[in-house]
């Protein structure tokens, strides 16, 4: 699950060191003509280092989203949730898996991209910076973030780069599972007895304000990425994916009966454009900033995965081995 | 005789283990040594689910309540799994050898129930063993990998997880007060002659992994769990499972 490239890398390359303008002039030609890009060709450096920076957030947010979720999974109430929410938790480390074998192609190693999830260097989605607080929670997760995760990667599979737009188009077709999965169990709470409805209302409440930020800033105030949509590495604006999910699900919460915790949402008639107020800006910056309610305990757990599994990994490692970016 | 009850017990204690160590299993979703790992236990907990599952759906066509009332409807000494998979998944060395044993007698005990005299659970036994190979294939592996082909840090893990486990493990085979009426209805043979097999096959893959056995003259089996004497960790478990399941039994969910 995954929402947008949050944070691009805004820092300058070496001046000295530019792109042959004839090389770059026909690898976009190739990306105009609709071409994919595969991993031995030429590439801008530019087009490389937004490219890891984009896979491994995303391949970070797959296996961090995995824990908001992963801790219901000792408490799913039955064997079809219990079955279900393991699958699905199972597929979103799958996806991190896919992931950064699809970033390693770009030549930077697994190992290196968990250390630098690790050391907070690289980010990841902001939303899981929230805590799942109840079973409804999940619900609320496995529908409403899978599904704008999917409008993001739906998007970006149309992208440029040949092993990103593959692995998306798997994940994509697993995260349609993982949909109807949250909607069903969203169903089963807001038809339920009076206590599974409010359940399921209050976790709606707490994960609006988090779903709202899912595409990331609006278009107004995020970087400037006109570079980065002609080489079809970010493929949908933040407010146009923002508005296709407001059009797509407001219609179905509300046929549920359920309540959106923003007094100011319409669509407007006229325009077509789904209004709102600011969904706090201010926090969605000071979270992917590190000081969300959950930050620390993510990476702190994830930090103990991986030294707890250090002398696996070291006893897999032979000798005479050496590293190999995998072709695709 | 009671063959129904025999019957019962059985089904019961063959259940609940494998629901409980589903539960253990799944608990690496997440946190595994290796990605490859998280997904694997997911598998394998998914798969142990399943058979509890087809276990307990048995259990109901002999007059027993629905599969979900059965597991999360339960207290403690009401459980007939063996203590060995009550205990917390600790680190991957105890996880793993845990695996490893316990899925060896797995898959003998359902090689032997194929021929049960008791049709549904001969039946269920051929898918389950099924299954059951490719978890015991991912174990053996991992026992060859990590005893002989790793570093020396991760043998004298796995040796010292085998000795922490393998008592744990005799529990499997803790004798039940039917042992004579399920040979003689030619349902199951019994555990002392699975507990022969088992240790005849973990043999052969221990020695693979250059891992020494310790002597069963020095070990004391960890019976009780099939009499409904559980270890502490059972009960915070099962706290833990029907946390949201209790909020209201009769809903759906």
């Amino acid at each position: 699950m995954y929402g947008n490239l949050s944070v691009i890398d805004a820092q300058p390359l070496d001046p000295n060191q530019v792109d042959d303008p004839e090389l770059l002039a026909e690898f976009e030609a190739r990306i105009a003509r609709g071409e994919k890009i595969e991993p031995h060709d030429w590439m801008p450096r530019e087009y490389r280092r937004q490219l890891i920076r984009m896979i491994e957030q995303h391949a970070h947010s797959e296996i961090i989203g995995a824990l908001p979720e992963g801790t219901w999974i000792t408490r799913a109430p039955g064997f079809r949730r219990k079955m279900a929410l393991i699958a699905k938790v199972q597929d979103e480390i799958g996806h991190g898996q896919l992931l950064y074998s699809a970033a390693e192609t770009l030549g930077k190693s697994r190992e290196d991209m968990i250390a630098d999830l690790i050391s907070g260097k690289s980010k990841y989605s902001n939303v899981f910076n929230y805590p799942a607080e109840t079973w409804a929670d999940t619900a609320v997760i496995a529908w409403l973030i899978d599904a704008g995760a999917i409008i993001n990667q739906v998007a970006n599979s149309k992208g440029s780069y040949g092993p990103y737009c593959r692995a998306l188009e798997r994940i994509c077709q697993e995260e349609s599972f993982h949909l109807k999965y949250g909607y069903d169990n969203v169903v089963t709470l807001a038809t339920g007895t009076p206590k599974q409805r409010e359940m399921v209302q209050e976790a709606l409440n707490r994960w609006w304000k988090p779903i709202m930020h899912f595409h990331g800033p609006p278009d107004t105030v995020s970087v400037h990425t006109e570079k980065l949509t002609r080489w079809k590495v970010k493929m949908a604006s933040n407010d146009e994916m923002r508005q296709e999910f407001l059009n797509a699900y407001v219609p179905k919460i509300w046929d549920l009966g359920l309540t959106v915790p923003d007094p100011n949402l319409r669509k407007n008639p006229e325009t077509g454009v789904w209004e709102f107020s600011d969904p706090d800006w201010a926090e969605f910056k000071r979270v992917i900033n590190g000081d969300g309610p959950c930050n620390r305990e993510r990476l702190a757990v994830r930090r103990m995965a991986e030294e707890q599994g250090r002398w696996v990994r070291e006893a897999l490692r032979k000798p005479d081995m050496k590293y190999v970016t995998p072709l695709s | 005789m009671n063959d129904t009850a025999a019957l019962r017990d059985l089904l019961l204690r063959m259940a609940d283990d494998e629901l409980i160590i589903a539960h253990r299993n799944s608990e690496w979703t997440g946190l595994g040594p290796i990605m490859e790992e998280d997904i694997a236990f997911s598998s394998i907990a998914q798969d142990k689910l399943g058979h509890s599952l087809g276990l307990y759906r048995i259990l109901e066509s002999l007059g027993g309540a629905e599969p979900d009332a059965v597991a999360f409807g339960r207290s403690e000494g009401e459980f007939r799994c063996c203590q060995l998979v009550e205990y917390p998944i600790g680190g991957y060395d105890f996880s793993l050898m845990r695996h490893f044993l316990h899925d060896t007698a797995e898959l003998l005990r359902y090689e032997m129930l194929e021929r049960s005299s008791f049709e549904p659970l001969a039946r269920l036994a051929t898918k389950i063993k099924g299954e059951i190979k490719y978890h015991l294939f991912h174990a053996n592996t991992w026992i060859a990998q990590l005893g002989a082909r790793g570093s020396e840090e991760s043998h004298a893990r796995m040796q010292s997880a085998l000795n922490e486990v393998f008592p744990l493990a005799l529990g499997i085979f803790e004798p039940s007060d039917y042992e004579t009426e399920l040979a003689a209805e030619g349902i199951f043979p019994g555990e002392a002659a699975l507990r022969g097999k088992w240790l005849e096959t973990i043999a052969v893959t221990l020695e693979k992994g250059t891992l020494i056995l310790p002597s069963l003259d020095a070990v004391t089996p960890a019976y009780g769990g099939r009499k409904g004497y559980h270890t502490e960790h059972l009960k915070p478990l099962l706290d833990e499972m029907t946390e949201v399941f209790r909020i209201d039994p009769s809903a759906e969910w």
